[in-house]
């Protein structure tokens, strides 16, 4: 493989991730659009179903923009830490507050043997980051360091916001479909469709619920896809702009390998939370999801990637072989 | 009111909307740097005032080592001293100083009394940190000044740049002497 900057793997992260933001944008006003025309039988209708069900999801994401930070760490049994208890910790993120000039974030602790972390706060004044106590224990200063840049990159890439909009437009999407299907086939439609007064409105109307009904029962799914597919983005940022940060690809590609090749199981995480973390947190194989459901990217894409921008060779088979499959 | 006179208008004040949103991009580009530069110094400063605490720490434990500590010393007082004298004066005595003390923990690795006193393992973690904090806060200057670079070399800002006195600025180059490697010596002086 080629040598690559960290630069050109910041820019293709964010246009990817962009364009499938996009992308769920473009489901989400057709999806509204046509199940407003098959509803209302006229454009304006349409219009105002697509701005009624965009206003349902913003008022959810308002009240997850502002507290879904603390939600989190309190879901996560986070204590709070400072100079005195973790010297160490709080230099490390100091370090990295530095390089990347932003505010310092609240530094938090999980009491788990389990080593990940996780990052979470709407934007850099407003940022906290946790890290378990097995991540302390096993792992050293440059590899700490490596994570705790990943982690504060998601927090200056304005990670948590960018999710936050692709998911209320796919909650948006999944209600949107679910009312109108219920809608249809529960009756109300068929009073509607007689009291059309366009004239060739009936024609018109009745292809378009046809249409409307394949989008609603299609695109929640798709719409899940895309999400997954940004959070894979995302964390394939996170990884290149801490590479910016810390000028050390090697920290990071050591702590990748070290945490994912553990077995231990992460109490306090669960399907809800397992987006956020540094790596997948649910071990058990039949839990977890591969490929286009999978939240994180493969260990072993992400170790190459980090490889590239060194100009080192992929990693070689045998090692590669304990790393397949995990995330 | 003739159409080719509004289409004119617009035309111009689009333009004026445009150059003040160059104009502002540049200066607060250049500010950055200005600010950047800022932070280094307290970087600085704080690793003057660790480190008498350090030589006093290890001082008891390295009886044979006295050139070292007087070496870490002499060159913290040339740092503070040539805090005064402008930035290449500056730069060279820092970065004498980080050789001292680069000389320092190489020796302190052969003492395992003084690696397991706990004053003394704070202590270096407080340098070390301290160090890597003033290795990140120049790499972050030399951020500010690419990105005020590049836009300044680049279009749109490239048309205004030249004209309204917005020149390159130069990266932080390491000094010759960063790259040897640190001289430790043993001697019973």
């Amino acid at each position: 493989m080629a040598v690559a900057s960290f630069y050109n793997q910041i820019s293709a992260n964010k246009r990817n991730s962009f364009l499938l933001a996009a992308f769920v944008i473009a489901v989400f006003a057709t999806l509204g659009f046509t199940i407003g025309y098959a509803i209302t039988g006229s454009a304006a209708g349409a219009a105002g179903v697509t701005a009624f069900a965009l206003a349902i999801g913003a008022i959810s994401g308002v009240a997850s923009y502002f507290s879904g930070d603390k939600l989190v760490l309190a879901v996560s049994q986070a204590r709070p830490v400072d100079d005195a208890s973790a010297p160490q910790l709080m230099n490390v993120v100091r370090e990295m507050a530095v390089a990347a000039n932003v505010p310092m974030p609240a530094v938090y602790v999980v009491d788990d043997t389990a080593p990940n972390a996780f990052a979470t706060g709407r934007d850099p004044a407003h940022a906290s980051v946790a890290i378990t106590t097995g991540l302390l224990e096993k792992l050293d200063r440059e590899e700490l360091q490596g994570v705790i840049a990943h982690e504060l990159s998601h927090v200056r890439n304005f990670d948590i916001r960018f999710s936050l909009i692709v998911g209320v437009m796919v909650g948006v999407i999944a209600i949107l479909a679910d009312f109108f299907l219920r809608f249809t086939f529960w009756g109300g439609m068929s009073g509607r469709r007689s009291s059309s007064r366009d004239s060739g409105g009936n024609g018109i109307q009745a292809v378009i619920l046809v249409v409307a009904i394949v989008l609603a029962i299609l695109a929640p799914i798709i719409a899940r896809f895309i999400q997954l597919a940004v959070s894979r983005q995302r964390e394939y940022l996170a990884d290149a702009s801490g590479v910016e940060l810390t000028r050390n690809p090697y920290g990071l590609e050591r702590a990748l390998a070290k945490i994912a090749t553990d077995q231990e199981v992460l109490e306090v995480a669960n399907r809800g939370t397992q987006h956020m973390y540094f790596t997948n947190p649910i071990k058990k194989f039949e839990a977890r999801s591969s490929g286009l459901m999978d939240t994180h990217p493969p260990i072993l894409d992400r170790i190459n990637r980090l490889r590239q921008l060194t100009g080192d060779p992929p990693l070689p088979a045998a090692d590669a072989a304990a790393l397949a499959g995990l995330d | 009111m003739d159409p080719l006179l509004i289409v004119v208008i617009v035309i111009v004040i689009v333009a004026v909307v445009v150059f003040i949103a160059l104009y502002n991009g540049l200066v607060q580009k250049r500010l950055r740097i200005d600010e950047a530069f800022a932070q280094i110094e307290v970087q600085l400063k704080r690793r003057h005032d660790l480190i008498p605490n350090l030589v006093n720490a290890v001082k008891g434990y390295m009886g044979f080592e006295q050139k070292v500590l007087t070496d870490v010393t002499n060159a913290r007082a040339a740092a503070v001293a040539a805090g005064g004298q402008g930035p290449t004066q500056q730069a060279a005595a820092e970065n004498a100083l980080t050789g001292t003390l680069r000389s320092l923990f190489a020796v302190v690795e052969n003492y395992p009394e003084l690696k397991a006193n706990e004053n003394v393992l704070a202590l270096q973690e407080q340098l070390t940190t301290t160090e890597n904090q003033i290795s990140f806060s120049r790499q972050h200057y030399n951020a500010t000044v690419l990105d005020y670079n590049t836009n300044i070399q680049t279009f749109p800002s490239v048309l205004i740049a030249g004209i309204l006195g917005f020149i390159k600025r130069d990266f932080f180059d390491a000094e010759p002497e960063a790259e040897t490697v640190p001289n430790v010596d043993l001697s019973l002086s």
